[in-house]
């Protein structure tokens, strides 16, 4: 074979003969990614040509063709067809006959090509006014069935592996004290910091501890652990349930009679709702350190002054509502995760979004709870 | 086998199911009799088993009934529902197997559920199971530690764990090399012969429809529903529906077939 390194341009001549005949004659190399002559400058001369009764292709002259040269002709049969013109298709090196035939001989099935007709504006919001309806339902449905399951975990009757409980809680307990531990310290230097700035000017740099320890322990550390949870726990619950939805092992579940909600739910939520509390407390005490280290270094206060100030400023009361908020953002967090998972679809892009949704879905329940359980407290005097 | 008078296990009528408002198969009506191998086939994407889910109690119907031994499956209470999944073993696609647990945990837990066996027994009984299977030094092994042609065979195991009256296969052989198929359609009807169990299998490897299929229906991908229901073989030579006969024939038409 010659080698040629000069590789001939596409090029694409039209004869026009006596008997009406249009011979399209192609050289070059036919590749696609090449300056290829398009089907609609075809299309314009055939316009111009006047009488064409026939059209035959010539690819003797072609010295290499690739799916190129194939669009372009299946450009050139379209023409045809919509012209009434006859394409011959003799003129073409076999294997080109070949994929013609394929590209052109597929089967189209019945309602496989996606209908695109246009939805009106009133029916989409129709339509996502019902979904947002039937999710609420959903959601609905899920906390009864949440709550009963709850029900029969305290007369002691559910069905799950205490294993389960028990792996689930070091999880979600132990293994998240690091990186609880960097989040309070560092919540109560900031709060200590800005408070510094702003109580320095009046001289009451004292009020520090009061402020760092009512807010860290009333409500911060409930939130911060909260949210850790939420991106730690919450997701790896949607994901864990989401794949056993895909692997349909919740189906073989389902099949054995042992109802999901009791044997993957039941526990995790169980785990949350009591390690969350613990988990606050911890943060409580990290966060009030994190102040102490702002007060000590920073302000010129003594150890035990802080101690003291802080002693006397946060009351056992905001200690119950930071407990009692953990251990309701516990319980969210795990009705998030595992509702996500459980409604999830079967493919792996579908447990993606179920993680995705759990994490939005349990902060966004756990800043509403808290707004809740703020004006709760504070109609109650509490 | 002796040959014993077909009594009808259950019994599908008038079956429509649906995802929402989207039809997928629609007005199913057929028979499985006690003993049999019922081969539900049809072309890829045609809804087989979603028709398995709606006969398990995974999908409500939009339409029409399952009998078990003449009892309506979607109208019974929910004891007398869990009763006749009782009597159900299902292989799904891929194994299915909880992935948290053990093969020996796995196989165990609907014996757990619904036994009073003693923790020796329940072991002995799970140690049998796994060593029908092939899977006798497998007991401690997690399911992501197994091949996918294991899976299976434990996931089997577990479908067993009951001695149930009726098997569910879920494309049992999809995804296995020829030799591994063949060995679990072998298996299958052994377990049949053994058990004495009814057999549902959804498939549409031609190789075990004609293997082990005693009774069939066959769902249309086109008009969204059944179009011959029959033993495979004498659907081969007596069906008259193209469609039938393409996909019997693997779009080579009757004459090859029955020249060899």
């Amino acid at each position: 074979m010659v080698s040629d390194t000069t590789l001939q341009k596409a090029e694409l001549t039209l004869l026009h003969l006596p008997d009406s005949t249009m011979t399209v004659r192609l050289s070059g190399e036919w590749k696609s990614g090449r300056q290829l002559p398009q089907g609609e400058g075809f299309r314009r001369q055939i316009e111009s040509a006047g009488m064409v009764s026939r059209i035959t292709l010539d690819t003797k002259a072609v010295t290499g063709w690739d799916s190129g040269l194939i669009i372009f002709l299946l450009d050139i049969i379209e023409i045809g067809s919509e012209m009434h013109i006859p394409v011959e298709k003799e003129g073409l090196p076999a294997g080109v006959q070949r994929l013609l035939v394929l590209a052109s001989a597929v089967p189209e099935r019945k309602g496989v090509r996606r209908e695109t007709a246009k939805i009106s504006f009133v029916d989409r919001v129709g339509d996502s006014a019902l979904s947002f309806w039937r999710s609420n339902l959903e959601i609905l449905a899920f906390i009864g069935e949440a709550s009963v399951a709850f029900m029969k975990l305290l007369v002691g009757k559910a069905q799950f592996r205490t294993s389960d409980l028990f792996l689930t809680m070091q999880e979600c307990g132990a293994q998240a004290l690091p990186i609880v531990s960097l989040i309070s310290i560092l919540v109560g230097l900031i709060l200590a910091f800005i408070g510094a700035i702003q109580l320095k000017i009046f001289g009451a740099q004292i009020y520090v501890a009061s402020l760092v320890g009512i807010g860290m322990v009333r409500a911060l550390a409930a939130i911060m652990t909260g949210i850790i949870m939420a991106g730690r726990t919450g997701a790896s619950f949607a994901a864990q349930l989401g794949t056993m939805q895909v692997n349909e092992e919740i189906d073989a579940l389902k099949t054995l009679g042992i109802s999901p909600m009791e044997f993957l739910v039941l526990p995790r939520m169980f785990a949350l709702f009591l390690m969350m509390p613990l988990l606050s407390l911890y943060a409580d005490l990290m966060g009030i350190l994190g102040g102490l280290i702002i007060g000590v270094s920073m302000l010129d206060l003594n150890f035990m002054e802080y101690y003291h100030k802080t002693r006397e400023s946060v009351l056992l009361n905001d200690l119950w509502v930071g407990l009692f908020s953990a251990a309701v953002f516990g319980v969210l967090v795990a009705l998030a995760g595992c509702l996500r998972g459980i409604q999830c679809g079967r493919s792996a892009s579908a447990v993606g979004e179920a993680t995705t949704s759990a994490v939005v879905t349990s902060i966004v329940s756990i800043v509403v709870a808290m707004a809740v359980i703020t004006v709760v407290c504070n109609v109650l005097n509490i | 086998m002796e040959m014993k008078k077909a009594e009808p296990h259950i019994v599908v009528q008038d079956l429509t199911v649906a995802y929402g408002s989207n039809v997928i198969l629609h007005d199913l009506t057929f028979t499985i009799n006690r003993g049999d191998i019922f081969i539900i086939m049809g072309g890829s994407g045609g809804g087989k088993s979603t028709v398995l889910r709606s006969m398990v109690g995974l999908l409500l119907p939009k339409k029409g009934q399952v009998l078990y031994d003449g009892l309506s499956f979607w109208s019974a209470e929910p004891e007398e529902q869990k009763r006749i999944i009782r009597k159900f073993g299902i292989l799904y696609q891929n194994g299915a197997l909880w992935s948290s647990l053990t093969l020996a945990e796995n196989v165990a837990l609907p014996l757990q559920q619904y036994t009073d066996l003693s923790l020796s027994q329940i072991k002995k009984i799970v140690s049998l199971k796994l060593a029908l299977v092939g899977l006798a030094d497998f007991e401690e092994y997690y399911p992501s530690e197994i091949s996918g042609g294991m899976k299976k065979r434990a996931g089997l195991a577990r479908a067993m764990a009951l001695d149930p009256e009726i098997l569910f296969f879920d494309e049992p052989s999809a995804g296995l090399d020829p030799i591994s198929a063949h060995l679990l359609d072998e298996l299958i009807i052994e377990l049949r012969n053994s058990l004495g169990a009814t057999v549902v299998v959804v498939t549409h490897e031609l190789a075990s429809i004609f293997a082990i299929g005693s009774n069939s229906v066959f769902l249309d991908v086109d008009t969204k529903t059944m179009i011959a229901t029959g033993a495979p073989r004498k659907l081969l030579t007596e069906s008259k529906d193209p469609t039938v006969i393409n996909f019997l024939t693997r779009g080579e038409g009757r004459a090859q077939e029955v020249i060899r």
